[in-house]
């Protein structure tokens, strides 16, 4: 019966048909699924304002 | 003067790019005259007036590319023409790469049907990059490690309100749609799927079950905190769901170190409305409070992996200790000890893996004793000094004290060569235990980057009269980047007793010690 | 939560307000004259120099020998040690040019006698100066102040500018847009390299002093200035920018930069929303290739008003037009790959608030020039403002050390973002 009802409730697959991924951070992870044929994007992340926790933290507060 | 005509069918490249081409290869010596261009009927006129003639010329297509050279001897066209080939399939350089940005929106932005992040930028940044990506509806491995407790439960929450899964903070493995993230190994794809807080384990169980014949449906990661009381095991949950779910897995395995208490019995409940079979290994829990809520229990890695087959195969699991049969371990250990002094005596494992270390401090624990490590099962087995071992000893290089700065023991052969160097030297040691991770992003052939120390330390134990023992296991499958074969025998040729898990490896490196010993016969 | 949607809307608003202002301004060079007689608040005794507000006993050695020959060029003073002897004392003043409606490159300092670029803001009237261009390396602008820099400097007002004067009132001024997106697709990006400029302006302007009254010989001054000038089009430019950005100040709770600027010692930033206030960090280090007998060593750290280009989206932040600006072996080669040109074009629509219309880059598909740098978007991303630049000698009197890359340092967004926060009161509790 709960396991029923739990049944009944599904739901879309949680990771879609195909990986469509972005990398952010470590480079070799996105060079590597790229050799693998998966979409991938990579991001060139930099720390917000430069590093700084307390202004970024002020700065989330407003954006 | 000798001529050569190669036609390359199918092969587009525009006049630009061919005219760079000629114009390079024309300039090396002994080339008296060149031709390199699409096959056109105009370009095909032009090759002829040039003085290139022959029936392979006319049949070429608009869509052929068509190479003619002159040259003073057969050397200078096979130079010419090696060049050519190299300046055709040249990869692009990396800056040229369009699909690299400077942040997730502008990535998205180009890419909108992106629906999953990997993300491994420092601790103290990445919830904030977490919640950008969650905010954009994609699912997250979170590789970074250093997150405050308090962000990843607040991305876990905004997680579950999105219906997604954040893989981590700290998880550095995981197989999603059959697409290996981090660090992950190659399988085939089957029915059986696994949500772990533990890396190096997922890699075991994944592995051995591929060796053994199954497949992988999905393999999720949960960061080593999850089970945790504070973190609650928000993301194993939701892995759960998602296997629960998902009409390709069948069976679900769960590997963990042992859950906070209240965390283990909403797991377990959780696990109990679960359509599908569930087999759990919480590495070195007490296994009847598992199994008292109808789930089968693994007691480690290894077992887990062939439960699951089993459970697969529709057949019954028979517990062995050894794969190998018991006179060819007989052998092997008569091999490994007739040579030892009576003074050696201590394990020392030496590993990349977290927690195939608390696997193997675990079966270790039970046979030869009390093992010291730098992530020990109990604090006062904590390892003081950690330059050397100490008793027996198992130490985790992968741990953050070993790899701030520096690169991590899978991908880096160093501070492991180091360590099985200045071991070695150690005369109460008997034997050393490695384990050997392949897969992506780890180094593709960490076996033979170890080769020489391994060598090295064994020579200068025998000066001494006396011999080293190594015991090692490798993690991997015969799909993985590296040669997982040449990884074995490359270890095997130096004398390292190569056993097909790290559970097997450990038990074999408790015979030899207690063996040695006299304590067995 | 209201709040916070509340403060975010008023930003937005007042972003787009000030781009707008900017992206309508229609800056025309209308004159050349002296400085004492148009520039507001201009004194006998008073030098004009870039960047931020400074002590005299703090100013950099390429500002400190400019202010020397300027004040020989002025006959205020004889030689230098007199010239140095009236600033420690205050007799002679320095002030920042920006606080006069102007703009001074690298180490030039603005004295009264000397020949001001006069540019009008047609949109809304109002207008900027900014020196003529020395047509040398060894110049005042870096630090030069032996005679045959004053010798220059002398020609420059009494005989080619009175030229220039002539042949603007005629045609009733040069439209620096239309040069500036013209020259966008010739391969310029208007800060280091201004050759387009130069050609373009040439092309409108000697016709116009050919049709005056005025002789072969006079004509001839000009075009030699601008044979051996490549680059001179700079300063005209650099004035038309301030035009442009000055025209989207004091717009209140926008967060977009209306000014950055070095003075050799420190780089300072200035902000619509938070009006005259400067946010300064020390002066960054160029990264760059040198000309030969120049090293780092021989390095001044960043100087001039020169990034008012930068500012206004173009200079390095159009470095996609201009490729050439890497290759070394001009006056301008800042270093790197072609492909590095693009991608920091790439890397500053990240910051900005708007694309110009007016100023287009052909290669990456006609998209109009990062245009507003937000300092909630540098703060956000962590990507900070790219600058092509000369590079200045620490010794004054040398002539022009190298070119290279620079950033605007994140310090003077940090501070500015904190300045905000404070004026707004944002940082209150609900």
């Amino acid at each position: 019966m709960k396991k029923d009802r739990h049944l009944a409730e599904r739901k879309k697959p949680c990771f879609g048909k195909d990986l469509v991924v972005v990398n952010i951070g470590i480079r070799p992870f996105y060079e590597d699924l790229k050799k693998l044929n998966v979409k991938v994007s990579h991001v060139d992340w930099e720390p917000p304002a430069g590093g700084d926790q307390e202004v970024t933290a002020l700065l989330d507060k407003i954006l | 003067m000798e001529t050569r005509i190669v036609i390359k069918k199918n092969q587009y490249r525009d006049s630009v790019f061919l005219m760079v081409i000629n114009e390079q290869t024309r300039s090396l010596p002994g080339i008296n005259e060149i031709a390199v261009m699409m096959g056109t009927v105009n370009n095909k006129d032009i090759i002829k007036e040039v003085g290139f003639f022959g029936p392979e010329i006319d049949s070429a297509t608009s869509k052929d590319i068509v190479i003619c050279i002159r040259a003073t001897s057969e050397e200078e066209i096979e130079r010419a023409l090696a060049q050519i080939d190299e300046m055709l399939t040249r990869k692009r350089r990396p800056e040229e790469l369009e699909d690299v940005y400077k942040t997730l929106e502008s990535a998205i932005r180009e890419r909108p049907e992106t629906n999953f992040a990997i993300i491994s930028i420092p601790g103290q940044f990445a919830a904030r990059e977490t919640k950008k990506a969650l905010n954009h509806g994609l699912n997250v491995l979170l590789f970074s490690d250093n997150v405050p407790i308090e962000e990843e439960i607040e991305i876990k929450k905004l997680a579950a309100q999105f219906d997604r899964i954040v893989m981590g903070p700290d998880c550095g493995t995981a197989i999603i749609n059959h697409v290996p993230l981090g660090f992950a190994n190659a399988v085939n794809p089957g029915p059986i799927g696994l949500v772990a807080a533990a890396g190096t384990g997922l890699q075991e169980v994944v592995c051995l079950i591929d060796r053994a014949g199954g497949g992988i449906s999905q393999a999720i990661g949960t960061g080593g905190r999850d089970l945790s009381d504070k973190v609650g095991g928000l993301s194993m949950l939701k892995g759960l769901d998602i296997l629960d779910n998902d009409d390709e897995t069948e069976i679900v395995v769960l590997i963990s170190k042992p859950p906070g208490p209240t965390t283990t019995k909403k797991i377990l409940k959780r696990v109990s409305k679960s359509p599908k079979k569930v087999i759990i290994n919480f590495l070195g829990s007490n296994p009847e409070l598992i199994s008292s809520f109808g789930v089968t229990v693994g007691q480690t890695l290894e077992e887990t992996a062939f439960l699951a087959v089993a459970a697969l195969k529709g057949e019954q699991y028979q517990h062995r200790n050894f794969s190998t049969s018991e006179e060819e371990l007989k052998r092997r250990l008569k091999e490994e000890t007739e040579r030892m002094t009576p003074n050696q005596k201590f394990i020392r494992g030496l590993y990349s893996g977290g927690t195939l270390c608390d696997e193997a401090m675990l079966i270790l624990n039970d046979s030869v004793g009390e093992v010291y490590s730098n992530i020990p099962l109990k604090p006062k087995l904590r390892l003081q000094d950690l330059s050397k071992g100490q008793n027996h000893c198992c130490i985790d290089l992968g741990d953050d004290y070993f790899t701030r700065g520096r690169p991590h023991p899978m991908i880096s052969p160093d501070s492991r060569g180091r360590y099985i160097i200045s071991e070695g030297e150690d005369p109460q040691v008997a034997v050393l235990l490695l384990d050997i991770v392949l897969g992506y992003g780890a180094h593709m052939d960490m076996a033979g980057a170890l080769r020489e120390s391994i060598k090295v330390a064994k020579a200068e134990v025998e000066k001494r009269g006396g011999y080293l023992a190594v015991v090692a296991s490798v993690c991997g499958t015969m799909k993985d980047p590296q040669d997982f074969p040449s990884q074995v025998q490359n270890l095997e040729d130096v004398g390292v007793v190569v056993m097909p898990s790290n559970a097997q490896a450990a038990r074999f490196a408790a015979m030899i010690a207690l063996k040695n010993n006299n304590r067995i016969g | 939560m209201e709040k916070k949607e509340a403060i975010k809307e008023k930003i937005k608003q007042a972003n787009r307000a000030a781009v707008e202002n900017m992206l309508a301004a229609q800056p025309v060079w209308v004159d050349v004259a002296r400085a004492g007689d148009v520039i507001p608040g201009m004194k006998k005794n008073m030098l004009l120099h870039a960047g931020p507000p400074q002590k005299y006993e703090n100013m950099c050695g390429p500002q400190r020998g400019a202010a020397w020959g300027a004040l020989i060029f002025e006959g205020l003073a004889n030689d230098a040690k007199e010239a140095d002897q009236l600033l420690a004392s205050g007799k002679a003043v320095i002030e920042p040019a920006h606080d006069h409606d102007s703009v001074s490159g690298a180490a030039h300092m603005i004295s009264f006698s000397q020949p001001a670029i006069v540019l009008e803001n047609k949109t809304n009237g109002k207008v900027y100066y900014t020196h003529m261009k020395e047509d040398t390396f060894i110049a005042l602008r870096y630090g030069s102040h032996g005679d045959h820099t004053i010798r220059k400097l002398k020609w420059l007002t009494e005989v080619v500018s009175p030229i220039f004067s002539k042949g603007l009132k005629k045609v009733g001024g040069v439209n620096c847009r239309d040069i500036i997106a013209k020259s966008l697709f010739m391969g310029d990006e208007g800060h280091n390299r201004n050759q387009a400029e130069t050609c373009l302006f040439e092309q409108m302007f000697i016709p116009v002093l050919l049709e005056s009254d005025l002789s072969k010989e006079q004509i001839l001054e000009v075009a030699r200035v601008l044979q051996h000038d490549e680059n001179f089009f700079l300063y005209q430019v650099m004035a038309s920018c301030k035009a442009m950005l000055d025209a989207g100040k004091d717009v209140e709770y926008s967060t977009i930069v209306t000014v950055m600027a070095r003075n050799g010692t420190e780089f300072g930033i200035k902000v619509s929303g938070l009006g005259d206030m400067w946010f300064n960090a020390p002066a960054p280090m160029v990264k760059g290739l040198y000309f030969p007998g120049f090293s780092e060593k021989d390095a001044n750290p960043d100087l001039g008003d020169s990034c008012i280009t930068e500012t206004a989206g173009i200079g390095g932040f159009a470095m996609a037009a201009s490729p050439a600006i890497v290759h070394f072996g001009t006056a301008t080669g800042v270093g790197g790959s072609v492909q590095d040109a693009i991608n920091y074009t790439k890397e500053m629509y990240e910051i900005t608030e708007a694309e110009n219309p007016a100023y287009q880059i052909a290669y990456i598909d006609f998209r109009g020039c990062p245009t507003g740098i937000d300092i909630l978007k540098v703060l956000d991303t962590g990507i900070q403002p790219i600058i092509n630049t000369s590079i200045s000698p620490k010794e004054p009197g040398r002539s022009q050390a190298g070119a290279g890359l620079v950033r605007a340092p994140m310090e003077c967004f940090k501070k500015a973002f904190l300045a905000f926060v404070e004026k707004y009161k944002l940082a209150q509790k609900s």
